[in-house]
């Protein structure tokens, strides 16, 4: 009786084990916060061109992490990407209309990411409300296009 | 004698027209037995003549080509898999290598079965098991593994598990097979007190012929698939069939040869000059 | 002429022969899967488990930690001189996350675990076979589906994705010591990117999906192979040997079929 006493708690560390290691890749590994899952709000952006910018990228402000990319869709109106995106609550109602949104790349390689600045207009962004002021992706083909026509001209 | 005319006490098992074959190989042909309540019958018959097969089909685990089984009126082909479980209850089997559980020890072999089909509390169980246990004499070997028990000593915890349930019905597959005589013995006599202590139906295939003519009420004795002879061992052993005679007296050449089917030896050895 | 006609007519029979007998083999396995699956479960049913747990998942637990440990050393260090080329040693975490979550920890851990646990439960229930246990089990009136094949099917269930998760764990960790102790990537970028890179849902969960895939087909495969097989000691080795070779075979052919689907935008 003893031995299966033993053996009926090593199969509970074992359960547990495969618990705990399964909260480390999920804290750990994959940056899920244990605050979550927190408020947000919705805002839309407009872009001519998302370059490689993808659904779960990060929205960043001032470098900090504020939300997340939740879907990208092609506005049929005007033909070009409408991106949607998923930010921290606390933000509601603090970010003015002319707020600027870029997507940019971290690094030269690396992934893109939508970096958020804040202007000056008296009114607020709330939850549905449309960024006007939207700066496209950098594609390199075209930044090295311009730079060649550019030689050739001067 | 009462013992001499079968035929007259209730019948528990009746095989009526068995077929069975096995790939192309055909097992039984057309077997007719009757097998009385409360005796012990032996079903006997050479290597290889599915003796062991017979009983798998009396257990339910085969299903014969033609023909039926009846228990206790019940027909074991067709009933429903619930229904044969509960008729399994209530019939023991003793298998060849004794088919002990080799993860638990002999005490707990033996209350296996009490413990599946009884909700009894534990002591009931211990007492029970216990008993018996010291029924095969080995209340002392409760603690041992299957492993650590001799050839005769599994067959003896295998035989008080079969009757743990207190079975109406208890198949021996070749009890004698591979004991030494003490142990033999030792079977013999336990086979014969169970069956009169508890009113047991008893089947028992078997070749060996001494001990099995000391045990047995009445003989059934098959070959090619057939039976070929059945009666008490005094008939039997009087019998004039060359088949059956080899059999009893073991005769090592007659209708069963010694060569395995061969072209002629003197062809075999100056044949290919 | 007539003759070559003949024996390729006797080979197009055995094909069909072949055919035919594999795939009455795999609708036995599906009636065995779908009867000892499925099982009211007892107080009883829950010990037996328990113990089949210890012996699958438990003992189990050094091997797959083991390996866990040195794919994790082994991926970082070859990660590290690939990456060092472009200047992006600092996707390092990345890297050695990704490879292990997606693919290296199910696929790897399924096969120890076949070895492992796979070869011994075919053995096993063989032995039991062989010995008349099942035989005698049944004549007692106890379904061996259920006491024997169903415990050890829901413990191999049970234990390999929870052996995948621990795989890695210690391969993250191995990742680390090499990368960051060892080789001086810097740690924090070793974690951060790594959390910027890996999704809970998509990587871990799919990860977790295809390892309870795998559990699902490598214990299928090991405790039927032990049931159907000759019950003779030459029945048992061939048997162990299939169950090997087998569910390495299903764990790599599905391992193809599940990133297709889940990674492979189909």
């Amino acid at each position: 009786m003893k031995r299966s006493k033993t053996m009926e708690f090593g199969v509970g560390l074992f359960m547990l084990a495969g618990i705990l290691g399964l909260v480390f890749l999920g804290l750990r590994v994959s940056g899920l916060s244990l605050s979550a899952p927190t408020d947000t709000f919705r805002l839309e952006a407009n872009f001519a061109n998302i370059g490689g910018l993808k659904p779960r990228a990060r929205v960043t402000m001032a470098g900090v992490t504020v939300g997340r990319v939740e879907a990208i869709e092609l506005d049929t109106d005007w033909y070009d990407a409408r991106v949607i995106l998923r930010l921290d609550s606390d933000l509601e109602g603090q970010l003015s209309q002319d707020t600027t949104a870029a997507i940019l790349t971290a690094g030269l390689l690396g992934e893109q990411y939508i970096g958020l600045s804040v202007g000056g207009a008296p009114e607020m962004l709330e939850d549905g409300d449309t960024i006007r002021d939207t700066q496209s992706a950098l594609v390199l083909e075209e930044l090295i296009q311009q730079f060649v026509s550019n030689m050739a001209s001067s | 004698m009462k013992v001499n005319q079968p035929m007259t006490d209730v019948p528990f098992i009746e095989i009526e027209d068995l077929y069975f074959s096995r790939g192309e190989h055909d097992i039984f042909r057309g077997v007719n037995m009757t097998i009385p309540q409360g005796k012990v019958t032996a079903i006997m018959g050479p290597s290889g003549t599915g003796k062991t097969t017979l009983l798998k089909l009396i257990g339910g685990q085969l299903t014969p080509d033609r023909g039926r089984v009846l228990i206790d009126g019940q027909e074991v082909h067709s009933l429903s898999r619930k229904a044969l479980f509960a008729l399994r209850k209530r019939m023991g089997m003793l298998f060849q290598s004794g088919a002990l559980f080799s993860d638990l020890d002999v005490f707990e072999n033996v209350a296996f079965p009490l413990r599946v089909h009884t909700d009894l509390p534990d002591a009931m169980i211990r007492d029970l098991v216990l008993l018996k246990l010291q029924a095969v004499g080995l209340r002392g070997a409760r603690k041992l593994t299957p492993a650590e028990l001799s050839g005769g000593m599994a067959r003896r915890v295998a035989l008080a598990r079969a009757v743990a349930l207190d079975p109406e019905l208890i198949l021996y597959d070749e009890p004698f097979v591979g004991q030494d005589p003490i142990s033999m013995g030792v079977l013999v006599q336990l086979i014969k007190r169970l069956n009169q202590a508890l009113q047991l139906t008893s089947v028992v295939v078997s070749h060996d012929i001494k001990e099995t003519l000391s045990i047995a009420d009445y003989l059934y004795l098959i070959a090619d698939g057939q039976v070929v002879a059945h009666g008490t061992p005094q008939t039997l052993d009087t019998n004039q069939d060359p088949r059956v005679s080899q059999f009893v007296h073991g005769e090592p050449d007659g209708p069963v040869p010694f060569h395995y089917p061969a072209e002629s030896f003197y062809r075999d050895i100056l044949g290919h000059a | 002429m007539q003759s070559k006609f003949k024996q390729g007519a006797t080979q197009i029979t055995r094909l069909g022969r072949k055919g035919c007998d594999a795939m009455e083999a795999l609708g036995r396995a599906g009636v065995f899967l779908g009867q000892s699956a499925v099982g009211i479960p007892s107080r009883e049913g829950w010990r037996l488990w328990l113990r089949q747990m210890h012996f699958v998942g438990v003992l189990s637990l050094a091997i797959v930690l083991v390996s866990g440990l040195f794919i994790g050393m082994v991926l970082a260090l070859q990660g590290y001189t690939i990456l060092v080329d472009f200047g992006a040693e600092q996707a390092l975490g990345q890297m050695v996350a990704l490879s292990l979550l997606r693919e290296l920890a199910p696929v790897v851990a399924a096969l120890l675990f076949a070895g492992r646990a796979g070869s011994a439960l075919t053995a096993e229930i063989g032995l039991m076979k062989a010995t008349e246990q099942l035989t005698s089990m049944e004549m007692i009136g106890v379904d061996p589906l259920r006491r024997v094949v169903a415990p050890r099917l829901w413990a191999g269930f049970v234990a390999l994705p929870i052996l995948t998760v621990g795989f890695s764990v210690v391969g993250i960790w191995g990742g680390y010591l090499v990368g960051v102790e060892w080789l001086g990537v810097f740690e924090g970028s070793y974690w951060s990117n790594m959390q910027a890179s890996v999704s809970f849902i998509n990587d871990v969960g799919n990860g977790m999906i295809k390892s309870l895939v795998f559990a699902v087909v490598v214990t299928w495969i090991a405790v039927f192979q032990g049931y159907d097989l000759v019950p003779t000691s030459e029945g048992i080795s061939r048997a162990t040997t299939r169950t090997v070779v087998y569910s390495s075979l299903a764990v790599l052919g599905l391992d193809f079929v599940l990133t297709a689907v889940m990674f492979g935008g189909l």
